[in-house]
């Protein structure tokens, strides 16, 4: 008995020896139910026991935090006027590669989720996806199927689309990343947290019936995808969009009427996840009946019922007493409300079915930060790191014909206009997105009913990481403030989605252990919190090796007044262009060596953190006293890609001249960081040069009425020409 | 006048519409309930935009047999203004208050962005603060805008001016390059023969205020206005 149980449990994910402390536990065997209850509760993506000890070193407490990282079910920030923001990004990596249209779509749903179970009605969204090689058959199905199912959910659900970011490299070829973001607003002292209390109060299960859909879904998310991973296909779960929207109105509507006592949604682990994190939370048990969860099938097992992933329902422990209230709500919704069970005192999670105990287990040992396992892994250096280090500028020709490099640049996936993929996402709806027709480098979404507006961005270069995971992380957090500081707001908060290959790969870790590291001392430089995300283990195939390391930064910044929203976009021709920060003879991990010259190993271009926050603060102030007309961040591509997307809204052109001692291959294309190009009219330089006197700066060269692109004495051709190589590229590949 | 805005299961736009036309304008604007069959006294009657019903089978397929839809109808038959605005005019059409039929994109994809459109007419009362030909700039953002009806259809609302809005070039030029859905003559919006009921597939109410960065679709709001 005991050995056919240990076979189940390593089947089921399980380490032998987590199979004993199940035991242990217990002070039984497990039943096969309560075995399926542990493995995904222990698996990675439910537990986080190989990142926790990692995560725990992050900085998760500032005074504007409402909530600690881990404690809810998303971030929640203090915006000042009696708001908060709730915000969370989270993967859905491993269904995307096997079902892109649905496996999207739920990762869209299930972010929406976690933000209005706190009672917080979402306002913006925000992805971030990776793909392997776009000439590619495989990744373009990807790519179509991926951005259909974020667009048709998140269309269709309400809620805006507003930023994100697309990168194609080959080590994503199987293994794309899909990670997406949600943020919502709700007034402080209205949330609702994901907590049971008061025993004899009842559990109610609302929304969609539940199927076979997703059963072990956590699991697989917990392993590496194979060659046979499409018979995983019952992993994936399938979305409604118009069940989420209902149960956003109907799961609003309850939780203003006082009457829930807590409420989870069910993503991983379903019924099991949510019963037990509420009932540890709030230091008690329940007693479910799993005969009255309303299923899409007949005969269900009680492990499927348990573990079922379904979309679109939540967990509501009700003040006891009124119910009826609660009822009436989802009923005028049209939409399942079935009280299935209590809170008792037991602390323990008795499921019910056909009058038969079938699981029995207690809360506590099943989550994390309770008995739930907790490892440190190994971690080594990888070889390739010292390759990197060895690279030097002299290493590549200088190229004879700059323009052709930059028409490249242009033309590439990683650097062209994303339009064919986010013309498929409505950016508009809710009527607060001011970025639609004011262009900035961060989105920016108005908060109705106040001044104040929100700036949001994705971020996260993953050359940059693979060079050095340290540096890398930290940029990634830098270019997240560098994008909200020139839109004109103030950084607040990130949240993250750390895409990794296997833990237990020693050369793997390091890169997670290096890359948690530097994101910490970043965030702690730029006051900017860890709020929560997610981790993802495991994106890698056991023919192609680990994905690029990318842990996304999904970051938030507050501006008080929309006024001080800051527009990427020329203004006028006259206007004096200045680059803030250092160039350098610098070419590491850009995009320029990577794709140009097919060179993989680089340092990670030039960054340093101090300088990086003293310019930020400089462009910060700049826009404060409103002496700018433009602000945009140099970010792949370099300066030359910064000044074209600065031309293209109003078709204005530029002049500039070469940087003494600096190749131009690397002035122009070269990636060094914590560079801002901004422009002024030329009765304010004066001024602006004063504010500038801690940080180096240089005029650079000024906007100009013809469309066309000027550097030194090279011509780059006009806007007309350049602009079609931009704008169609993606739409050349994927149509 | 008052003003009441519908939502059904699955509409997104109705506390858009309702920004628009209550804190904007500052009408007395109303929310009215698909599961109803009470207007509340309204004039105008707005349908907003989103996906009722999920449009699972077919936009507005399924909003046309709610119960609100009876008072909407019986409305507009008494000369009563009713508007429908991309999903709002999917529900019109499918329920017969405006004739034609909105089929799937041409380019067989959903599409978000700004597009042009010009004035066709200025005899309605949602064009009339408008001149014939002044091109506007709003937003698109539908699956399904492909307008289509059959040739006596199309001769009848040319023939009775009732063509409100077409799609065209920044100057104000028809082509298919300017066309974002395949639309029949280039049709984003039309009134019915009594001219009470507009249909239109861009979002003006998405344009309606300074700080958006587009006010073009606040004119036809101020049409409305001189009803008043």
């Amino acid at each position: 008995m005991s050995q056919t149980l240990k076979e189940a449990a390593r089947k089921l994910g399980l380490l032998d020896e987590e199979f004993e402390a199940i035991e242990c536990i217990l002070g039984r065997l497990p039943n096969f139910t309560e075995l399926s209850i542990f493995s995904v509760m222990w698996s990675e993506h439910c537990s986080y026991k190989n990142s926790i000890n990692w995560l725990k070193t992050l900085p998760r407490s500032g005074s504007h935090l409402l909530a600690e990282a881990g404690e809810e079910n998303a971030g929640l920030v203090d915006i000042g006027g009696g708001l908060a923001c709730a915000f969370k990004i989270e993967s859905h990596n491993h269904p995307s590669a096997i079902e892109p249209y649905q496996g999207a779509a739920t990762g869209v749903g299930g972010i929406h989720r976690d933000i209005f179970t706190m009672g917080a009605r979402p306002i913006a969204s925000l992805n971030s996806l990776r793909f392997g090689d776009i000439h590619s058959d495989k990744t373009k199905h990807l790519v179509r199927g991926v951005v259909k199912g974020i667009g048709d959910y998140g269309n269709s659900f309400g809620v805006p689309t507003v930023g994100g970011e697309v990168y194609f490299d080959d080590s994503y070829q199987i293994n794309p990343l899909v990670n997406a973001m949600s943020v919502g607003i709700v007034e402080v002292g209205k949330t609702c947290s994901a907590i049971a209390l008061g025993p004899g109060n009842p559990v109610y299960i609302v929304g969609s019936s539940t199927g076979k859909d997703g059963i072990h879904g956590a699991t697989f998310a917990s392993d590496d995808l194979g060659e046979d991973a499409a018979s995983s296909l019952p992993s994936v779960q399938v979305g409604d969009p118009f069940q989420e929207k209902l149960l956003l109105e109907a799961s609003l509507e309850a939780i203003a009427t006082g009457a829930v006592v807590g409420m989870q949604d069910m993503g991983a682990a379903g019924i099991t996840c949510s019963t037990s994190e509420m009932s540890e939370k709030g230091g008690v048990g329940m007693r479910i009946d799993l005969d009255l969860v309303p299923t899409r099938q007949k005969d269900m097992l009680p492990f499927e019922i348990l573990l079922s992933e379904s979309q679109e329902r939540m967990l509501v422990v009700v003040d006891k007493g009124r119910e009826k209230e609660i009822e009436a709500i989802f009923d005028k919704w049209d939409l399942n409300c079935a009280k299935i069970g209590e809170v008792t005192n037991t602390k323990l999670l008795e499921f019910w079915h056909k009058g038969e105990l079938v699981a029995n287990v207690p809360a506590w040992d099943l989550v994390l930060g309770g008995g739930a396992p907790v490892y440190d892994r190994e971690y080594r250096r990888p070889a390739y790191l010292s390759q990197c280090q060895s690279f030097g500028l002299a290493d590549v020709a200088e190229p004879r014909d700059l323009v052709m490099v930059a028409d490249y640049l242009l033309n590439h996936p990683n650097i062209a206009s994303k339009k064919w993929v986010y013309e498929q996402y409505d950016s508009m709806v809710q009527t607060n997105t001011l970025t639609t027709n004011k262009p900035s480098d961060a989105a920016v979404v108005r908060i109705k009913g106040s001044d104040k507006a929100l700036a949001l961005t994705v971020d996260c270069n993953p050359y940059y990481l693979f060079s050095n995971p340290e540096t890398g992380a930290m940029i990634a957090v830098a270019e997240a403030a560098r994008n909200l500081v020139c839109s004109g707001a103030t950084p607040s908060a990130i949240t993250n989605c750390l895409n990794f290959g296997n833990p237990y790969v020693p050369e793997v870790y390091y890169q997670f252990v290096k890359a948690v590291t530097g994101m910490g001392r970043a965030c702690k430089r730029f006051g900017t919190p860890v709020t929560g995300g997610n981790v993802s283990f495991y994106n890698q195939s056991s023919d192609q090796g680990p994905v690029l390391p990318t842990p996304t930064i999904g970051m938030v910044g507050i501006m008080e007044h929309t006024d001080a929203h800051m527009t990427l976009d020329f203004k006028e021709p006259g206007d004096l262009i200045y680059l803030i920060g250092q160039s350098r003879n610098d070419v590491g991990s850009s995009q320029y060596l990577r794709k140009y010259h097919q060179i993989t190993y680089s340092p990670a271009p030039y960054f340093d953190l101090e300088e990086e926050y003293a310019v930020q603060q400089a462009v910060s102030q700049a826009i404060a006293h409103k002496l700018l007309a433009s602000a945009h961040d140099c970010s792949e591509g370099g300066l030359f890609v910064a000044l074209f997307e600065m031309s293209l809204p109003r078709n204005l052109g530029f002049a500039i001249h070469l940087a003494p001692g600096i190749r131009p291959d690397a002035y122009l294309f070269g990636e060094s960081q914590g560079r801002i190009v901004v422009t002024v009219k030329a009765n304010k330089s004066h001024e602006l040069e004063k504010l500038l006197a801690d940080v180096p700066f240089s005029q650079i060269g000024m906007v100009t009425e013809d469309n066309s692109m000027v550097v030194g004495n090279i011509h780059f051709g006009t806007l007309t020409e350049k602009r079609a190589l931009y704008d169609d590229c993606l739409q050349g590949h994927l149509d | 006048m008052k003003f009441g805005v519908v939502t059904f299961p699955g509409s997104n736009c109705d506390h858009d519409t309702l920004h628009v036309l209550r804190t904007v304008m500052g009408f007395d604007t109303v929310s009215l309930w698909h599961k109803d069959h009470d207007l509340q006294g309204c004039d105008f009657v707005f349908l907003p935009g989103g996906f009722s019903y999920g449009d699972y089978l077919r936009s507005g397929a399924i909003a046309r047999f709610s119960p609100i839809m009876e008072s909407v109808a019986a409305h507009a038959a008494k000369g009563g203004f009713v508007m429908g605005i991309c999903n709002g005019f999917q529900v019109l059409c499918e329920s017969g208050l405006l004739p034609g039929a909105l089929l799937r994109n041409a380019g067989q994809k959903f599409s978000c962005k700004n597009i042009y459109l010009r004035t066709e007419t200025i005899q309605s009362a949602i064009t009339q603060q408008l001149e014939k030909g002044q091109v506007l700039t709003l937003p698109i953002a539908h699956a399904e805008g492909n307008y289509y009806i059959d040739n006596a259809g199309l001769k009848s609302l040319q023939d009775h001016d009732q063509v409100l809005f077409r799609y065209c070039s920044k100057e104000g030029r028809l082509g298919e390059e300017h066309n974002p859905n395949g639309s029949l003559d280039h049709i984003a919006g039309i009134t019915n023969a009594g001219r009470n009921v507009f249909g239109m597939m861009p979002h003006p109410e998405r344009a309606a205020e300074g700080i958006l960065g587009n006010k073009d679709g606040r004119k036809l709001f101020e049409g409305v206005l001189q009803m008043v």
